[in-house]
């Protein structure tokens, strides 16, 4: 059961020299990899919504302090976080057909996109009516609020890092999974918006 | 036993076998050795960490013992035995009984799963540094006398600011960042290494127990940490930036402390008591020389227990002011959950009944595990009862109780493990019999050290007081339990002893000492650093104890770079072969500057902010692509759409 002197196999062996070098999508370790980065990260969110209504439950009176968050900026930045996901389509299928230079074209606009929500994500804390330091209320809405924005910001510098890997090189097909990949984590972080946005802006209304 | 000897060692020529060798080790001298992300490497290195944890925690419960050996104990004053009990639990849950069994599992897994490495090797490092640096501003803080000294699971009021004003809690709650972040990135390194780079053949179905419990621990992971990383976080900004998540004053709530810390610790217990499942069917089965039986039942037990663990956490609260009907929902579940551990206690007693049994030092602790555990649950089926546990809560019968299920649950099994795989880490078989006094010594000490407490905790002893006054009689069973303490470190002086010994001069192991049958056993030890000359395939459950099947092994890996083979998640099916990256030092300069970040935020909350910048410069550094290997893979790369094309 050993390769004998002159390379041929003394015994059925299991050549795997044909196979690819990558795959995409659950193929790949690191679809796996960020699938288990979003179960982490959407269990952070479950429970820090619950630690709102838990509050909530306990509360005479939801705000406790103060109004409401202002809708505008925050159903705003629901807009573009929801526009987002068309360039990141775009960037994701493009890499999937390793097509580079859409590939460029699409994260650039992601790029873009994103420093528009990042900015009206300041806008959004001016406008939350409540402080960290106000009540138990005003603790829960920026816990949620700083967790979300954090993914906000290392997924804008993920996505910025691999955008400038895609004019500079070095290159190889390994990486469209990366950007394929890094697409998809995108989808979780501003679809993982849409209840925090529903808690925190209706939360204190209904 | 003859398809054993006449199973020939598949192997390269002497040249590639080399060159694979050279590919796979890590780097020389001090860099590289900072540099190193070769799994067995960094898994010995997390082994030995932990263990100086475990030391050292048993120390401070030697302290502890000290203290209450007789009534009136004047060793240490209430400030440090509050320290003591705090430091002694944090460190045995945190930085030894989760992080242990997932430093054992990084490395077994991969021999397990005949893979080369695990997923994602950097992470992997960067976990182990994370670990340690944590573990060691917990220590360093203690000898500043900063030590924790609000429990190891920190309620609220008492660890609020205004109860514990210094920066003690603070330490704790990092303490609890750092580990539960590198816990976690175990988690993602293991889940993926299980279902995504298991051998060909190897279906689901035909996995080791012992990787069953650590893919249903690791899930675990991923569910139940991320609880208390977002409880310590509320806590510690409670502490430094004046949230009112804790302040009943501002509508803040004790409690909410309670459930999350539980949501966390209940399932915590079992992410300590399921990787010890598996250890002790890898054993039951080599010593009873015969597969465990029930493989099915065994694996949904595993399963159903690692699900029924998250539906317990408020038998932690039954002394709080919860709904009764949620209390008796929640006795019903801690009850339930005895089910399937009785399933695997029962499959394990037909192993050994069935088998032909070989009585070693392994076994041994096995069978003391079944002897602990049981009077261990069944303590736990009474507390699980609300109206005795609101009479023995915060008593000395918990200690008992929870000393029963977690050292004869999980200790007692990893000291058989440590036993049983030894020669495979070392090329070295542990003396039998110092191994036998390691462990009669454990026992009886054991037993002495923690069955009187149950009566203390009979009679009224709280748990966390420093000492207690002649008149209550208890300085008999508390002198009992102190002389069990000091058993107990006499018999781990002598595992260290052991240890030390026989890495040099114990008896050479050869590849498979025991007669095993899992894959682990088919390599030399201690390993190759590719753990495998050949990828195996695999026909069978236990792929030592039957005949050979054909292909016997994969070819056309490269020898010259760092390439696994990927498999499909449930058959294992041929998927494609990955480069991984090669050793670095960005993961250990990354992590230090994530310790910077999080020791510097327990002064400054801005030190979030400033100290981001280095973090984020090392990951990018670990990320970014080198030029020369790059061009070294793109000229063997096959894009997957050129062989969808070919067929």
């Amino acid at each position: 059961m050993s390769v004998s002197k002159n390379d041929k196999p003394v015994d059925a062996l299991l050549d795997v020299k044909g196979l690819p070098t990558f795959g995409f999508g659950h193929r790949s370790p690191m679809w796996w990899g960020t699938m288990g980065l979003v179960a982490i990260e959407s269990t952070v969110f479950a429970l820090a919504i619950m630690a709102y209504f838990y509050l909530r439950s306990h509360a005479a009176a939801w705000p406790q302090t103060g109004q409401p968050p202002d809708l505008l900026w925050g159903t705003l930045n629901t807009a573009i976080m929801m526009g987002s996901m068309i360039p990141n389509h775009f960037a994701k299928r493009a890499a999937e057909r390793m097509d580079l230079p859409r590939v460029r074209l699409w994260m650039v606009v992601c790029m873009l996109v994103s420093i528009a929500f990042l900015a009206v994500r300041v806008l959004e804390f001016k406008t939350l009516n409540t402080h960290w330091d106000s009540s138990a209320y005003g603790s829960i809405v920026w816990m949620l609020m700083g967790l979300h924005t954090t993914h906000l910001i290392t997924d804008a510098y993920d996505s910025l890092v691999l955008t400038v890997l895609m004019f500079t090189g070095p290159l190889e097909g390994k990486r469209f999974v990366d950007v394929s990949e890094n697409a998809g984590y995108w989808y979780f972080v501003v679809l993982s918006w849409i209840p925090i946005y529903a808690v925190i802006y209706w939360g204190a209304r209904i | 036993m003859s398809v054993v000897e006449s199973r020939a060692q598949a192997c390269l020529k002497p040249e590639d076998a080399a060159l694979l060798e050279q590919t796979w080790s890590d780097p020389p001298g001090v860099r590289g050795w900072f540099s190193a992300i070769n799994h067995k490497t960094i898994s010995l290195r997390f082994m030995i960490t932990t263990f100086v944890f475990f030391v050292l925690g048993g120390l401070l419960a030697l302290a502890i013992r000290l203290q209450l050996a007789g009534p009136d104990g004047k060793v240490v004053g209430a400030d440090m035995y509050n320290q003591l009990f705090t430091m002694h639990g944090s460190t045995m849950m945190f930085l030894f009984a989760v992080p242990v069994m997932q430093a054992v599992a990084t490395y077994l897994v991969p021999l397990m799963i005949g893979a080369r490495s695990v997923a994602f090797p950097r992470m992997n490092a960067f976990a182990y540094w994370i670990f340690t640096l944590g573990g060691m501003m917990l220590f360093i803080a203690f000898f500043l006398n900063v030590g924790p000294d609000a429990g190891w699971f920190a309620y609220v009021p008492l660890s609020s600011l205004q109860y514990s004003p210094t920066k003690r809690v603070d330490i704790w709650a990092q303490m609890i960042t750092f580990t539960e972040m590198a816990g976690l990135m175990e988690a993602i390194v293991l889940i993926t290494t299980i279902l995504k780079m298991r051998a060909p053949g190897m279906t689901l179905n035909r996995m080791p127990l012992f990787v069953w419990t650590i893919l249903a621990t690791s899930f675990m992971v991923l569910f139940s940490m991320p609880a208390v990383m977002l409880a310590s976080t509320a806590l510690i900004t409670d502490r430094l930036v004046n949230t009112q998540f804790f302040n009943p004053l501002k509508g803040g709530d004790a409690l909410l402390w309670q459930h999350l810390f539980w949501f966390f610790g209940h399932p915590e217990v079992y992410m300590i008591f399921i990787p010890p499942l598996g250890m002790i069917s890898s054993i039951v089965a080599t010593f009873s020389r015969r597969p465990v039986v029930g493989y099915a039942a065994m694996v949904l037990a595993v399963i159903a227990t690692a699900f029924f663990a998250f539906g317990l956490w408020v038998h932690h609260m039954f002394a709080t002011n919860l709904p009764e009907l949620g209390k008796t929902f929640f006795t019903a579940a801690s009850l339930m959950i005895a089910i399937p551990t009785a399933i695997q206690i029962f499959c394990w007693i037909a192993t050994l009944w069935t088998g032909r049994i070989h009585l070693r030092t392994p076994l041994l602790f096995v069978l003391a595990f079944f002897f602990i555990l049981v009077a261990g649950g069944l303590t736990g089926l009474m507390l699980a009862s609300v109206s005795l546990d609101t009479q023995l809560h915060d008593t000395h019968f918990v200690v008992a109780h929870l000393h029963y299920v977690l050292m004869g649950g999980a200790v007692f099994p990893l000291f058989g493990a440590f036993y049983y795989w030894f020669p495979k880490f070392t090329g070295r078989l542990l003396n039998e019999s110092l191994g036998r006094w390691n462990f009669w010594l454990f026992f009886i000490g054991f037993n002495l050290t923690f069955f009187p407490m149950h009566v203390l905790g009979l009679q009224g002893m709280p748990r966390r007081v420093y000492t207690y006054p002649a008149a209550m009689e208890w300085g008999g069973l508390n002198l009992a339990a102190t002389v069990g303490a000091f058993t107990i470190a006499v018999s781990v002086l002598l595992f260290i002893i052991n240890v030390l010994r026989s890495r040099r001069h114990g008896e050479p192991a050869g590849a498979d000492p025991w007669g095993a049958g899992t894959l682990e056993w088919s390599v030399p030890s201690p390993p190759p650093a590719a753990n495998y000359e050949m990828v195996p395939v695999v026909h069978a459950r236990d792929p030592l104890w039957e005949a050979p099947g054909l292909p016997s092994h994969v070819s056309g890996l490269a020898n010259d770079y760092r390439e696994i083979l990927v498999t499909s998640v449930a058959d294992a099916r041929l998927d494609h072969r990955l480069w991984l990256p090669s050793s670095s030092l960005a993961p250990f300069v990354t992590a230090l500057a994530t310790s910077v970040l999080f020791v510097g935020s327990i002064f400054t909350p801005w030190a979030v902010v400033w100290a981001a910048i280095p973090v984020a410069i090392g990951a990018t550094w670990w990320f970014w692509p080198k030029k020369d290997i790059v061009e070294q893979r793109t000229g063997s790369e096959v894009s997957p759409y050129d062989v969808e094309a070919e067929s």
